[in-house]
């Protein structure tokens, strides 16, 4: 085939009649990565991967016979990919990305040691464990492959590299499938289950204001609305580093270079607050920066939720963070409007939505094909233009997600942090996390978080009346109620994601610290129907007490004997 | 530039394109001259090409071309500058060449100036920061190395004043690292970019600066080009020969605009207010230049100005601009009417790389926690402010008044400083203080008891 014309990131091939939808080709000379986005009689459209600078008309263009793939094997973990998955720390050394270079994904010299759970003769189906090997410290599992069925032919434990053959498969009406330490899965393409779970299991952010109020469980999907400087990063970064998921998927997707040299910076530095390991060897980094090619930025969430699966598969749970959504759904609108489709909202393609879907579809909980149980967690950053939420990647995925994380700008710029509004946040999922609460910490969380809310509620309403007649002329008892709620504000929701003890709460701590705002609330009322006034209230030593507690290390001799000296405090006050 | 192929058979002229029948082997992307009837040239670039026409985007305009006498050469690259330190203190055009009447540049390098992105993986994270002596800067929207800091303004704001101060007074950590200023003019007015040129030959500080040229009355499509040319040059003598680069890039508004005028005239779906859909991705192509890399001393660091439309933030220009950039600092008009200097808004301003770049190791301990109380102090007061000229200042509560205080302070002490004053660190932190010790004990909560102890009392 040969190139007909060329218009940035899309080119056009004539076809001759070999060539497949979503096939991917070599474009050019330079030897250009693309693939197949529309096929007429004549011509096939191509969105080419790398930059097109340079590239003529009639140089020929070369089918691969295969679709966009992802190598899936020992050794992404503590890895970083661009959008298609090419390994970036085998980029050559000059520091800038080259074109037309391929280097296998995976380290191919690394021997590791290949556990057999199954011996020759015995019957596979897909998605079996035949063996494992470590990655990091984690057991990764060599599976049989979807669709296929057979019987182990030859099984060869010990010492392997990924390219080996670690087992082979006998097949009905096939020669003998040889299974290597990795394979190719293509990423558009959700890899199969047995079946989607309902979820129970509360996912920790490690963030106050997201696990109490805005909770979202394993395989639950979350978006993380805001204006620039809002807090979309920091929130994720804070989540990837400190949330009780077994591996973390980070698709820096369309943003700063900067964010991504940060966390492979910080990250092996700091150690996972369960495991003790560092945080390193639990992520996996996919980085299609702004500047890279936008075709790649559309591919890199596919890139990065087939490697998802593929830990999912083996039982982990798996959390997959995007920033931003948005500028995924930039590259579709840029894509397509080269390809001259109709727009429609804003420029973008009617496709929006479904492809938005079709994403947040592949998160859940699910019964794997070996029968274990593992979940996606999808949390994906939307960059709204203006800040405005009324746009339409932020309407769409709305519909998608059941957890909102609305950031504020305000209070961005007032400096709460993390700035998740308790106006227009909202999780549809309380039903999935209460009996968590219930059985482990032994709380009622239900009517904790709504009393937390009200107070905040009731504040809200007053400051309007603030703004009119000042703090001073408001009765007292509604004088507390907008001093519990700054308590709630700074004491609870507020999370400073650089200090040393507060950039992530155990879930334990959390409840300690919304039962002591909870009781001076309830107590400074009773105090106030006995007689005592809101001044005198208002001087209490609890209340610095209560403020600083999220400083506190936990569990400690020193929280405790805070909490003491706080409960002695509010009740010596009779 | 090599030519290989020469063609007359221009089809179509319209805008700031052109296309070119008949043509073979084009390749996409690269640079090209066309020759008028008169003999003189215009330089251009490939857009695209459909089989045997190429559409050619055309940067010194394109009155006067015809379709029966005009010619177009055809190179087989894309443009390319010579870079040299020869550069320095020079005035150059967007394709650098003089423009201040001395010797032509010779320059044994050249280099594509569309430059590859950095592998992510070869950068490194951003540390050190550039003191500038100005409080407001150092002190609650630190610069540092390698960062891109906008300043979002509006017309008639001394922006350019605060950039030249910033411009001039850099100082790094170490006396001994070199450090160069580019300074790019796109689009904007002759008297506002040669007082740069001037204020730095005042001092003979000329070898401290590059300029490069496109003003108000020059070719609108060389603002595309422009800025790409001005940071080809900043690689070099950041990665190559290890300067700390400071590119200064002024008006990103008027680059956005010339983007706009190609797009209309090739009928692309626009997405807001008619700028193109790839805005974003533009304007990344060129603030996404800053940075350090691994195993390189040097490093670019970049301050783009942009005059926002209205005053409006939301605008999608500053919008693309913060959702790109490691912060912003925000111009205000009211604090310019008060007579204060720099009138630096700092609510909406941020400095994301701050955090890294100050504190025990870098600054002072306490500077962190400080920084944070100012802000959520001074936002505060600016709430109190507002209720009190609905209900009288006597209406406030004690503390409230304290609130009132403390911004009067901040403003006029802190924010406010002489022009050309250079204020140390300590010095900085100091004034900072001193405003908030207006404030009751209490109120300073983001402090830890030990940094109270021993700065509040
Ligand atoms: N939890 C937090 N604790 C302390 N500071 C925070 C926190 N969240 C955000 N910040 C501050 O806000 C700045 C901007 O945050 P961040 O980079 O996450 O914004 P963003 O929403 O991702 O913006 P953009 O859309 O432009 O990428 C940070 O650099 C930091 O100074
Ligand atoms: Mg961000």
């Amino acid at each position: 085939m040969k190139i007909l014309s060329i218009n940035g990131p899309i080119i056009k091939a004539d076809n001759d009649g070999s060539i497949r939808m979503r096939e991917m080709v070599k474009v050019g000379d330079f030897g250009l990565i693309g693939e197949v986005i529309e096929l007429q009689q004549e011509h096939a459209v191509i969105q080419v991967y790398e930059d097109t600078t340079g590239v003529k008309v009639n140089e020929k263009v070369e089918a691969l016979k295969y679709p966009l793939s992802v190598t899936l094997g020992p050794g992404l973990l503590g890895g970083i990919f661009d959008g298609i998955g090419r390994p970036l720390k085998k980029f050559s050394e000059n520091g800038f990305i080259e074109r037309g270079l391929y280097p296998f994904p995976l380290d191919g010299d690394k021997q590791y040691d290949f556990i057999s759970e199954m011996k020759k003769g015995d019957e596979v189906s897909e998605g079996m464990h035949l063996g494992h090997i470590i990655e990091m410290s984690l057991k990764h599992y060599i599976m049989v492959p979807p669709g296929v069925t057979g019987i182990i032919g030859d099984i060869f434990p010990g010492k392997r590299k990924v390219e080996d053959i670690f087992c082979t498969i006998e097949l009905d009406h096939d020669d003998p499938l040889e299974i290597r330490g990795f394979h190719k899965w293509p990423v558009r393409k959700k890899r199969p289950v047995n079946e989607r779970l309902s979820m129970n299991e509360p996912f920790f952010t490690g963030q106050r204001v997201l696990d109490f109020l805005f909770p979202i469980p394993r395989g639950g999907v979350a978006a993380v609305p805001g204006g620039f400087g809002a807090g979309k990063t920091v929130l994720q970064h804070s989540i990837a580093k400190w949330s009780n998921a077994d591996i973390i998927i980070y698709v820096g997707c369309g943003e700063r270079g900067n964010e991504i040299a940060q966390i492979l910076e910080e990250f092996p530095t700091l150690k996972d607050p369960r495991s003790g390991r560092s945080l390193m060897e639990r992520t996996i980094i996919i980085a299609n920066t702004s500047n890279m090619p936008v075709t790649a930025r559309e591919s890199s969430i596919y890139t990065g939720i087939t490697m998802a699966e593929y830990y999912r598969d083996m039982g982990y749970n798996v959390t997959i963070l995007a920033d931003s959504t948005s500028r995924w759904a930039e590259a579709l609108r840029e894509l397509s409007s080269r390809l001259e489709e109709i727009p429609a909202e804003e420029g973008y393609p009617a496709y929006l939505a479904s492809r938005l879907a079709e994403y947040y579809e592949r998160a859940g909980s699910f019964k794997t094909l070996s029968g274990k149980t593992g979940s996606i967690t999808a949390i994906g950053a939307v960059s709204p233009q203006g800040a405005d939420f009324s746009e339409p990647v932020t309407q769409h995925t709305k519909r998608f997600v059941r957890s909102f994380w609305a950031l504020d700008k305000s209070l961005a710029s007032a400096k709460h942090f993390p700035a998740v509004s308790w106006k227009i946040s909202y999780s549809e999922y309380g039903e999935e996390v209460v009996d968590w609460w219930k059985l482990n910490a032994n709380v009622d969380w239900n009517s904790m978080r709504t009393t937390l809310t009200e107070i905040l509620q009731d504040a809200d309403k007053l400051e309007n009346i603030i703004k009119i007649v000042g703090f001073e002329s408001l009765p007292d008892r509604e004088k507390l109620t907008v001093l519990s709620s700054n308590l709630i504000k700074k004491g609870f929701l507020q999370q400073n994601s650089y200090d040393p003890v507060d950039s992530f709460c155990l879930p334990e701590k959390q409840v300690k610290i919304a039962q002591a705002l909870i009781y001076f609330h309830s107590r400074s009322a009773e105090m106030m129907n006995d007689g005592d006034s809101f001044n005198k209230i208002n001087k209490s030593e609890a209340i610095d007490k209560i403020q600083r507690l999220k400083f506190i290390p936990f569990p400690s001799a020193e929280f405790d004997s805070t909490l003491d000296e706080i409960n002695t405090e509010l009740e010596g006050k009779q | 530039m090599k030519y290989r192929k020469y063609y007359t058979s221009i089809k179509k002229v319209w805008g700031p394109l052109m296309i070119v029948e008949g043509v073979e082997d084009v390749p996409y992307g690269v640079f090209t001259s066309i020759v008028l009837p008169d003999g003189t040239e215009r330089k251009g670039q490939v857009l695209a090409v459909n089989g045997t026409e190429a559409v050619v985007q055309i940067f010194e305009g394109t009155g006067d071309i015809d379709t029966d006498h005009s010619g177009i050469h055809f190179s087989t690259e894309p443009f390319k500058v010579g870079v040299t330190e020869s550069m320095k203190g020079r005035i150059l055009d967007a394709y650098g060449k003089p423009r201040d009447g001395l010797k032509p540049i010779v320059a044994k390098t050249t280099r594509d100036i569309n430059g590859r992105p950095i592998n992510p993986y070869h950068r490194t994270y951003p540390h050190d920061f550039i003191q500038t002596g100005i409080s407001v800067i150092d002190g609650l929207v630190t610069l540092i190395r390698g960062q891109k800091l906008p300043i979002f303004s509006g017309a008639g704001l001394p922006h350019y004043d605060l950039a030249l101060e910033i411009a001039k007074n850099a100082r790094l950590k170490d006396d001994n690292e070199k450090m160069i200023v580019i300074f790019v003019a796109m689009g904007i007015k002759h008297d506002d970019a040669i007082k740069f040129y001037r204020s730095f030959e005042a001092d003979s500080k000329l070898d401290k600066v590059i300029l490069f040229f496109n003003l108000a009355d020059d070719p609108p499509m060389e603002r595309l080009i422009i800025p790409r040319t001005a940071l080809t040059t900043a690689e070099y003598f950041a990665f190559e020969k290890d300067y700390q680069v400071l590119v200064i890039m002024s008006d990103i508004t008027n680059y956005c605009e010339a983007l706009r005028e190609i797009s209309s005239a090739r009928e692309e779906v626009p997405s807001r207010k008619g700028y193109p859909g790839y805005l974003y991705s533009d304007l990344a192509s060129l603030y996404e230049r800053a940075g350090r890399m691994r195993g390189r001393k040097g490093s670019i660091s970049q301050i783009p100005i942009l005059t926002m439309p209205n005053d409006d933030i939301t605008h999608p220009i500053p919008d693309l601009t913060g959702y790109i950039t490691e912060g912003q600092i925000v111009i205000s008009r009211e604090l310019n009417h008060r007579g204060i200097f720099p009138p630096v808004d700092i609510l909406p301003s941020l400095s994301r790389l701050m955090k890294d770049g100050i504190g025990k190791e870098y600054t002072r301990a306490d500077h962190p926690h400080l920084a944070a109380q100012i802000y959520a102090a001074y936002s505060y007061s600016q709430d109190v402010k507002m209720i009190s000229t609905v209900i009288g200042e006597e209406e406030l509560s004690p503390t409230d008044r304290k609130y009132l205080e403390f911004s009067r302070i901040f403003e006029e002490k802190f924010l406010n400083q002489k022009r050309g004053a250079y204020h140390s660190m300590e010095k900085t932190l100091e004034i900072a203080w001193e405003a908030l010790k207006v404030l009751p004990r209490r109120e300073l909560s983001k402090f830890t008891k030990e940094e109270l102890d021993k700065y509040y009392d």
